[in-house]
């Protein structure tokens, strides 16, 4: 990464024993990353890590478009802390990047203004009876990744590496913008130049590349897509970025938020048919990966199990550059056995 | 015959030492690094007259020949302490020295621009700040990251100054000026080169500034943006993209440029700050602080313990040699009670 200073900025990541919360719109965007970030901690890390069936939203899509009120989000944060309470556990981990800046924000709001602390524990008891402690630490399941890559490194089977050349694949990553740009000293590298998934690409072999357009958003910014009328600022964003990361030809984009994740892969359907234009020489647009999914693949997970089949931008090509093996006849098969019938073939980008 | 300790050998030093020496006085003049007045020698040209550096530095080096002065360069005095009728010094090797009185002229050092991440010095070439511009000046050959004669480039006053994020709330005074002659000297070495200044507001305030701002636009054909620039990022070409917003059109604005110069602000010393903390005369921001700004702008309040120069707030050359004469005239009073004392 271009800037060195990162180093200084870190933060407290727990070693063990962290309590999940799911986040309500990836399980439907990247329905494998979860999956994924729960066996990574379980299974080759050996970490104790609690998925609780009864949690519910954070509110914070409905907070920041101010659909739902202070005392409400207040409440419900408070609703999933007693849950983590309840079993013990003091170290949450959002599994989303606006969850994170909730959680982040109404907890700096409660050391700020203790009153608000008090009112919420009065609400929530009124509400369901239940009381709570405030979490000792809370990291983002980046974080936690970003905290065990060089163990991750160990167990990996491949390497950001092109096999046919043997150079590093060329990585754009983009930090969710609540993430740090909120509270910059809860982020690893802080706003500027967040380093919690620059680290994880430097460590498994990948290049970071820094573009002109790096800190821009991403084009979902809420309010930007959520009012449909706004919805041509939303693809002018993404535009603007792919258009700055374009020349440095990357081999993919990797990102810690659902909205990003999700804005910078479906635009560029949305930008090929528009203006019949894609992002790479050949037209099959950039690749867009979850943390998750990037450290899935190179632990040797299945690249199907990971559900990349349902990104908009096809990934084969990039399994074919780091040499990951996949089977394109399970490529729509269910976890029942059954082959779905495979999604239309758009005519501007190709897959 | 009275002995005086000047700490600090840079305008202030100087002068303050030259009019004490004159006046009989005996003057040892401290400083850490093995030469004097490292910051005027960094420059190439001075404001408003456009008089080489060099010049001034030659002028101010004479008058160490006084005599009475006794130059003790590369000895960094790190302590003082009062011991009730005189001061004792201490250097970082543990070394002491006395003195009846003692003037703090330790100056200042311009703010790290690598603090402010989001602009990119240190990590982008076309980066580089105000010293680094003058050093280019001075040397006559002003350069993009690759060697080239740059087409376009861009000022940014107020880095490290009136910005609460890096803790510097004050103005440096100085920058603005310099900033417009820096791309006047930059207009006469390159006159195709495209010269912008983004600024907060202008602060003209001495004698021929005003003059100058409006000869770098209407002679040299400078423009000046109201707006802070609030990132730089490099291009895939090696330049260096800026983001900011034109506060007077009131659009937000994208441009790209050969090199971004950073108009360092001016901060309290090293040395300042620790012999500021040592004595207990630090102020805000780490500058020495002073009894009264009006009529005791010499006096830390200690006694025979006096500061002059830019170790107690942003001052141009003249200002911090004015200062010390000041200063020199307040413990040449103080070395005269003592002795009539006596």
């Amino acid at each position: 990464m271009a800037n060195r200073f990162w180093n200084e900025y870190q933060k407290t990541i727990a070693d063990d024993h962290y309590f999940y919360e799911r986040s309500c719109i990836r399980q439907t965007f990247f329905p494998g990353s979860e999956a994924a970030f729960l066996r990574m901690l379980r299974e080759e890390l050996n970490k104790d890590i609690f998925d609780d069936f009864r949690q519910h939203t954070c509110t914070g899509i409905g907070y920041h478009t101010d659909l739902v009120p202070l005392e409400t989000t207040m409440t419900v944060v408070a609703r999933l802390f007693s849950l983590m309470t309840e079993h013990g556990y003091e170290n949450y981990v959002p599994s989303c990047v606006t969850s994170f800046g909730v959680f982040t924000e109404m907890c700096h709001m409660w050391q700020e203004h203790p009153e608000l602390l008090d009112k919420t524990r009065e609400n929530l008891y009124k509400a369901c009876k239940r009381e709570f402690n405030l979490p000792k630490n809370i990291a983002h399941p980046s974080d936690v990744i970003y905290h065990f890559r060089n163990e991750l490194a160990e167990k990996m089977k491949y390497r950001l590496v092109n096999r046919f050349t043997g150079k590093p694949l060329k990585v754009v990553e983009h930090i969710g913008c609540h993430y740090a740009k909120i509270f910059p000293d809860k982020g690893v590298g802080k706003a500027e130049f967040p380093y919690v998934l620059a680290g994880m690409i430097e460590a498994w072999g990948g290049e970071v590349v820094d573009y002109p357009e790096r800190r821009h958003c991403c084009g979902f910014g809420f309010r930007q897509y959520l009012v449909q009328e706004n919805r041509g600022y939303s693809v002018s964003n993404t535009k603007k970025k792919l258009e700055s990361m374009e020349p440095y030809e990357p081999d993919f984009i990797v990102s810690n938020c659902p909205g990003c994740s999700m804005f910078l892969d479906r635009w560029q359907y949305t930008i090929a048919e528009m203006e019949h234009r894609t992002y790479d020489r050949e037209g099959y647009g950039i690749p867009v990966l979850t943390y998750e999914e990037m450290a899935g693949l190179l632990l040797g997970y299945n690249p199907w199990e990971l559900g990349l089949q349902i990104h908009q931008v096809q990934a084969e090509r990039l399994l074919d550059k780091i040499g990951i093996p996949y089977d394109p006849k399970d490529k729509y098969r269910a976890a029942d056995g059954k082959i779905l019938r495979a999604p239309e073939k758009p005519e501007n980008l190709l897959v | 015959m009275r002995k005086v300790a000047i700490i600090g050998a840079g305008p202030a030093g100087i002068e303050a030492a030259s009019v004490l020496a004159r006046g009989g006085v005996q003057v040892t003049l401290f400083e850490k690094s093995e030469s004097p007045l490292k910051n005027i020698q960094d420059k190439a040209f001075l404001f408003p007259n456009f008089q080489a550096a060099q010049e001034i530095a030659d002028d101010l080096s004479g008058k160490l020949l006084t005599d009475g002065i006794t130059s003790a360069f590369g000895i960094d005095i790190v302590d003082a302490k009062w011991q009730g009728t005189e001061w004792k010094l201490f250097d970082a090797k543990g070394q002491t020295y006395v003195a009846d009185a003692v003037l703090v002229a330790t100056g200042y050092q311009v703010f790290d621009a690598h603090r402010k991440e989001e602009l990119g010095y240190g990590i982008y070439k076309g980066v580089i700040t105000s010293l680094d511009m003058e050093n280019m000046i001075k040397h006559s050959k002003i350069t993009n990251a690759n060697g080239d004669v740059p087409k376009r480039i861009t000022f940014l006053q107020c880095v490290g100054s009136r910005d609460e994020k890096s803790g510097n709330n004050y103005c440096s005074k100085l920058c603005c000026v310099t900033a417009v002659k820096q791309a006047i000297e930059v207009k006469k070495q390159i006159p195709s080169c495209d010269v912008s200044v983004f600024y907060m507001d202008l602060r003209m305030w001495g004698q021929g500034f005003e003059e100058m701002y409006r000869t770098a636009q209407e002679k040299y054909g400078v423009s000046f943006v109201r707006g802070r620039i609030s990132e730089a990022a490099a291009t895939f070409d090696g330049r260096v993209q800026l983001k900011s917003e034109d506060t007077l059109m009131g659009l937000p604005l994208k441009m790209t440029t050969d090199l971004l110069v950073l108009m360092v602000g001016m901060e309290a010393s090293c040395g300042t700050k620790v012999l500021g903390k040592a004595c207990d005369i630090s102020g805000e921001y780490g500058f020495i602080k002073t009894v009264s700004p009006h009529l005791y702008d010499n006096d830390t309040g200690k006694p025979g313990l006096f500061a002059a120069g830019s170790c107690k707030r942003p001052m141009s050359v003249w200002d911090s040699v004015n200062d010390a004469r000041a200063a020199a005239l307040s413990i040449k009073d103080y070395i005269d009670q003592l002795k009539n004392e006596n």
